[in-house]
């Protein structure tokens, strides 16, 4: 295990900057996840760290040494990618086997069979050692390709949206095992994902990327609390962030320069309307059992809340909605306070 | 359809009508396939009376009966004698002597079949060797680097195929002779194998594509070079392929009659420009020029037949999700 750090790498496809000026900075032991949409430059920039890009500008460290023009294999990375991308012609046993067998590692045979087993069990696919790789569910396959990861104790774990193609269940479980492991291990981890509730639950920090730049980085609390720009804002919450303009809540106190008032559920007090004082009307409500969706039209703006079942507002209710320290951004986007 | 349950994934079974039809096209092309090898095998086992007799006969045993003459003729090279010398001759000491002086000759030596038939099989199998081997490569790199003018290349090497090699038949005849490589298997070698070597980039090149990049690239970070992950990811996973294109660059250059015709005469001769010649010798020996076909047919058999299995193989699916 190491520090792993990128200073200042930018990449190009053509004109397309895949990923600008970014510096990042992973600790031994941390689990850092990069949060954004298709095409953000997430990829990229693991690809990057792994070696099967190299940056136009800037260099990657890791563990101090400066790894900019090294091949992949003499990194001491892993990587675990989006699809499956089990060897088909090999057991899963000799999958998993494959990265100990290389020519920089030659394990001793008994020693690769010990660590097989072991991660084997750790993934629970022990009885299917001897399978063909194509023989195995979706699951199965991403669980070997995690495990052909984990034998190896690298000095990072590079995961590119590793449980993206699984379903809702399995991504779930796995989510869990992938966090115990990261900790029994005390493994370093740089993981790739589109998915703020793996990046919320996995992360001990978020790295949010927009447009190739890495825009805000901090623990998933700061990133969802204290958003930088309106950008980082909308990536987490759900329901999504409510961005209005500055001027729909004319009576409440906002910096000089705030033109967008972003709210959260935490950030609203919805109530019943009682003598005069209406502000919207109920005009939809999603019920997702445990709660609610509330939508709320406040002058032709929506606002979407989270509120309890029995909460017991209904469809062409009036309602008062009050504010409580709501966000601020200014014209450009970005955060005023 | 044949019924309501069918998925996307679902393969509709053939309904049984479907089934006999394709299979009476399949008995039928068999038919027509195999009629004129199923003749020259019998050919090679009549005698050469009963090769031209007519109507002709068609059933070993009950119209003929079958003579090894044909073989004999073909390994053999024999010559006319008087019945005097005949006549003085000590008994024959072999099948093939019998029957040949009972045509009123002697055997005098072999034949120059099986060095031909060597010099086919060398050349055959070389340039298929150094084909595919080539090819691989090549198309290896045109699948996963930056080729300067990647597509220019790809068009100018699919233009070699674009007239009939024939077409350049005097250039290279003169160039061959200006180099010493007339008549030379290393000739016909490199010939062979700069006809097949596009076919066997173009064929490959679609078989590389097919394997996704992230298997070498796992590779590469489990530990091994480009070159070992070519190695041992990506050729195992082209078997198919490199055997689909090994068998067409085979059956290319076995055959290969007019090139052969034109650059070799002796030493580098191959079996297709050997095997009319027999025709001359002692009369239209049919019977030989068809055992001669019969033994060319084999080892293209045999190699097609060894290698069914990884054309038939299922490929690689569902390992890497799209």
């Amino acid at each position: 295990m190491a520090e792993i750090a990128l200073t200042q790498v930018s990449k190009r496809f053509g004109a397309v900057k895949a990923v600008d000026d970014v510096s990042l900075t992973i600790t031994d032991g941390e689990f850092v996840v990069l949060l954004g949409p298709t095409g953000a430059g997430k990829t990229t920039t693991l690809r990057l760290v792994a070696g099967l890009e190299t940056p136009d500008d800037g260099r990657v460290f890791i563990g101090g040494v400066d790894v900019t023009g090294l091949p992949p294999a003499a990194r001491d990375v892993t990587f675990v990618f989006q699809q499956y991308s089990l060897y088909p012609h090999l057991s899963v046993f000799d999958n998993l086997a494959f990265p100990l067998r290389s020519p920089t590692r030659r394990t001793p045979e008994d020693e690769i069979k010990r660590t097989v087993r072991e991660v084997a069990r750790l993934l629970r696919i022990e009885d299917k050692l001897g399978n063909r790789a194509t023989q195995l569910s979706g699951g199965q396959m991403q669980r070997v390709a995690i495990g052909r990861a984990l034998v190896r104790r690298p000095a990072i774990y590079l995961m590119d949206e590793p449980l993206s193609s699984l379903d809702a269940k399995l991504r779930s479980e796995l989510r869990i095992e992938l966090k115990r492991i990261q900790q029994d291990l005390g493994a370093t981890m740089l993981y790739v994902t589109h998915d703020q509730t793996e990046a919320m639950t996995l992360a001990s920090r978020i790295g949010v990327i927009h447009q190739g730049r890495l825009v805000q980085i901090g623990s998933p609390r700061s990133i969802y609390e204290d958003p930088a720009d309106i950008y980082v804002a909308t990536r987490l919450g759900s329901p999504g962030i409510n961005l209005v303009p500055r001027a729909l809540f004319p009576e409440i106190d906002a910096p000089a320069a705030a033109a967008t008032i972003g709210m959260r559920t935490e950030h609203l007090a919805i109530a019943r309307a009682s003598n005069g004082s209406v502000t919207g009307r109920v005009n939809w409500i999603e019920r997702l059992g445990d709660q609610n969706h509330l939508h709320i039209d406040v002058n032709q703006q929506q606002i979407v809340s989270l509120v309890d079942p029995d909460e017991g507002l209904s469809v062409g209710d009036d309602v008062s909605v009050s504010l409580h320290r709501p966000l601020f951004f200014d014209a450009h986007g970005q955060r005023v306070r | 359809m044949s019924g309501a349950t069918s998925t996307a994934h679902s393969v509709v079974a053939p309904s049984g009508r479907v089934k006999l039809l394709a299979g009476a096209i399949v008995v039928l092309y068999a038919l027509v396939a195999l009629v004129p090898l199923v003749w020259i095998g019998l050919t090679s086992i009549k005698t050469p009376p009963d090769s031209i007799s007519y109507p002709p006969k068609v059933v070993p045993f009950v119209h003929f009966e079958p003579s090894i003459e044909g073989y004999c003729n073909l390994f053999n090279t024999r010559s006319r004698q008087t019945a005097d010398y005949l006549a003085s001759l000590p008994p024959a000491n072999s099948a093939c002597e019998e029957i040949t002086r009972s045509r009123s000759m002697v055997v005098v030596g072999p034949s120059n079949y099986v060095p031909r038939f060597l010099n086919s099989l060398i050349i055959a199998f070389g340039s298929t060797l150094l084909s595919v081997g080539l090819g691989t490569c090549a198309a290896y790199a045109f699948s996963r680097f930056k080729v300067p003018l990647k597509d220019d290349l790809l068009f100018f090497i699919l233009s070699t195929r674009m007239m009939p090699p024939i077409a350049v038949a005097i250039p290279i005849f003169l160039m061959y002779r200006e180099l010493g490589l007339s008549d030379t298997r290393l000739g016909m070698i490199l010939l062979y194998t700069s006809v097949n070597v596009s076919l066997a980039v173009w064929l490959l090149k679609g078989f590389i594509d097919e394997i996704p990049r992230e298997y070498e690239e796992a590779a590469m970070i489990d530990g091994y070079t480009r070159l070992q992950a070519f190695r041992k990811v990506v050729l195992p996973q082209a078997t198919t392929g490199i055997v689909a294109t090994a068998i067409f660059c085979l059956i290319f250059a076995w055959n290969e009659y007019a090139f052969a015709v034109l650059l070799t005469s002796g030493t580098a001769q191959t079996a297709p420009p050997f095997i009319p010649i027999i025709i001359g010798e002692g009369g239209q020996d049919w019977p030989a020029v068809a055992a001669g076909t019969t033994l060319f047919l084999i080892p293209i058999l045999v190699f097609t037949v060894l290698l069914r299995k990884h054309l038939l193989r299922g490929i690689t699916f569902g390992a890497v999700r799209k």
